[in-house]
């Protein structure tokens, strides 16, 4: 769970970087030449089965996990107050990971699919044609709907990572006095709010764009 | 004070269990939670009623017996704290009170608010001892200790086994007693022989037992009368990994 769980943490950080070249105003020619060399580069091919499969170990794991857990207190409490002990996130991450997994398949639909097995438009750079990913992105941010999808799931990514980067830690045994305040912060900070902000950002603006 | 107490009544583990009302009318606020227990079952004693069964020993705070779940939280609103040492001026006139049994498929119901915890005896069993010599007692400081070594196993070894981590975990989990039991011997040179062995048999015997995966909410350690920390769980998770690696 732990190391399946960070190692899609770092993805997430490199599927930022890449995505936020949506940004540039370019036309999309940035984001259709990165998109184009993700989809083709030999590494990069192998990098993404790897996180597929941690994906689907995850996910598996994840159920799993809570099933075990379920059963491990088959007649529950009349009355239960955990706020006081607990974080709200760290006693929902079964809840939070069905959402991302929700988006998750509309996501990999829209883009991965499309990309893959698709009939893209195409466009062209430099004498050469490409496959307009930037294109498919901008229409299916510009409808609402979508948009809005995107940014709850967004938050569902901030919550389950507001407990789980650090989770992850303690989980391989990491703990330090000094350390791991930091690592807390990390995940608060960097995990739980300014990715999935960008993140969200990206439907957004483009929905605004097109209003 | 007037106190409304709904209490789990069940017969034993094989039957349905339910929840009676009793209201006491004239609760003292410098009773224990456990003195007004007394008070309530003298009085169904008297009335040729079946008392309540609950567990308690010490009414010190120092033998883990004193298992309720009051009002949602192990042994009640205060944190650091046992049942026992728990008292009514805590609580309101009129307050309605909910007291339930610890629930966790590895500490079945023996009788209304008593279960058997004796699958911490079993995880104990399994690992919780080291290799001595025997023959002459060895001089008690023949082994040099660092202090803040010898601090930190006692501080794991403050644990009384009450088993409010695993009442009060959401997914019923064991690992902050059972890591308090690993750590208190690990971090001590006696321990060293076993502590690879210790740690995987442990953790195996807590499984079997029905225990709950951890997954972090850390609501044991605030729980926790005796304040046993986290770092316990990191190390004990630590160990597993190197002992599964290593050996
Ligand atoms: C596909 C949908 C997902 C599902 C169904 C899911 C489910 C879960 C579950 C059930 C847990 C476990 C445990 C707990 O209660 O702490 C968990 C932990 C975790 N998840 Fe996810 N998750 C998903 C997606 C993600 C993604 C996209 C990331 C990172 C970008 C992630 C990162 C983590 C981390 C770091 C942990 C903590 C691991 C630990 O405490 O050892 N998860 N996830
Ligand atoms: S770790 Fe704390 S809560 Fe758990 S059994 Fe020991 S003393 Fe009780
Ligand atoms: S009765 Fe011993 S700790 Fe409460």
């Amino acid at each position: 769970m732990a190391l399946s769980g960070l190692f899609l943490c770092t993805f997430l950080v490199v599927h930022l970087l890449g995505n936020l070249q949506l940004f540039q105003n370019d036309g999309g020619v940035a984001f259709n030449l990165y998109s184009a060399f993700m989809a083709n580069n030999p590494l990069i091919k192998t990098i993404a089965y790897v996180n597929y499969a941690f994906i689907l170990l995850h996910i598996i794991d994840g159920f799993y996990l809570a099933a075990q857990n379920r059963k491990a207190r088959p007649q529950g409490y009349a009355k239960v107050d955990q706020s006081k002990s607990s974080s709200w996130s760290s006693r929902n991450m079964a809840l939070l990971g069905t959402i991302i997994l929700v988006f998750l398949i509309v996501h990999m639909k829209s883009f991965w699919f499309e990309m893959k097995f698709g009939n893209m438009p195409v466009t062209t750079i430099e004498g050469q044609s490409y496959k307009d990913m930037y294109s498919v992105v901008v229409e299916a941010f510009s409808q609402p709907w979508y948009a809005a999808l995107y940014v709850v799931s967004m938050f569902a990514i901030g919550f389950h990572l507001y407990h789980g980067f650090a989770s992850g830690f303690q989980s391989l045994g990491i703990r330090h006095h000094r350390y791991t305040p930091a690592i807390q912060n990390l995940g608060t900070f960097l995990f739980a709010i300014l990715i999935p902000a960008l993140f969200a950002a990206m439907p957004v603006y483009f929905c605004l764009k097109n209003l | 004070m007037k106190i409304t107490l709904k209490v789990w009544r069940q017969q034993n583990g094989k039957t349905p269990g339910n929840f009676n009302t009793y209201t006491l009318p004239d609760v003292s606020e410098d009773m224990s939670f456990l003195e007004m227990f007394d008070v309530l079952n003298d009085e169904l004693i008297r009335k040729g009623e079946d008392p309540i069964a609950f567990d308690h020993d010490c009414r010190e705070g120092i033998c883990g017996m004193c298992s309720m779940y009051i009002n949602g939280r192990a042994h009640g609103p205060l944190t650091g704290t046992t049942t026992c040492q728990l008292h009514m001026r805590h609580f309101n006139d009129g307050d309605t009170i909910v007291v339930e049994p610890w629930r966790a498929s590895a500490f079945p119901i023996i009788k209304d608010l008593m279960v058997d915890r004796s699958a911490f005896d079993r995880v104990i069993q399994a690992g919780g001892f080291i290799s001595v010599n025997t023959g002459n007692a060895v001089d008690a400081n023949s082994i040099p200790i660092p202090k803040e070594d010898a601090d930190k196993a006692f501080d794991a070894a403050a644990c009384i086994g009450c088993g409010a981590c695993v009442a009060t975990c959401k997914n019923a989990s064991a690992m902050l007693f059972v890591s308090a039991k690993v750590s208190q011997l690990a971090l001590l040179p006696q321990g060293q022989p076993e502590r690879h062995l210790r740690v995987k048999k442990m953790v195996e015997v807590m499984d079997e037992e029905g225990f709950g995966n951890c997954t972090n909410t850390g609501a044991c350690e605030v729980e926790c009368p005796k304040g046993i920390s986290l770092d316990h769980i990191a190390r004990m998770n630590r160990d597993y990994l190197v002992s599964n690696i290593v050996d």
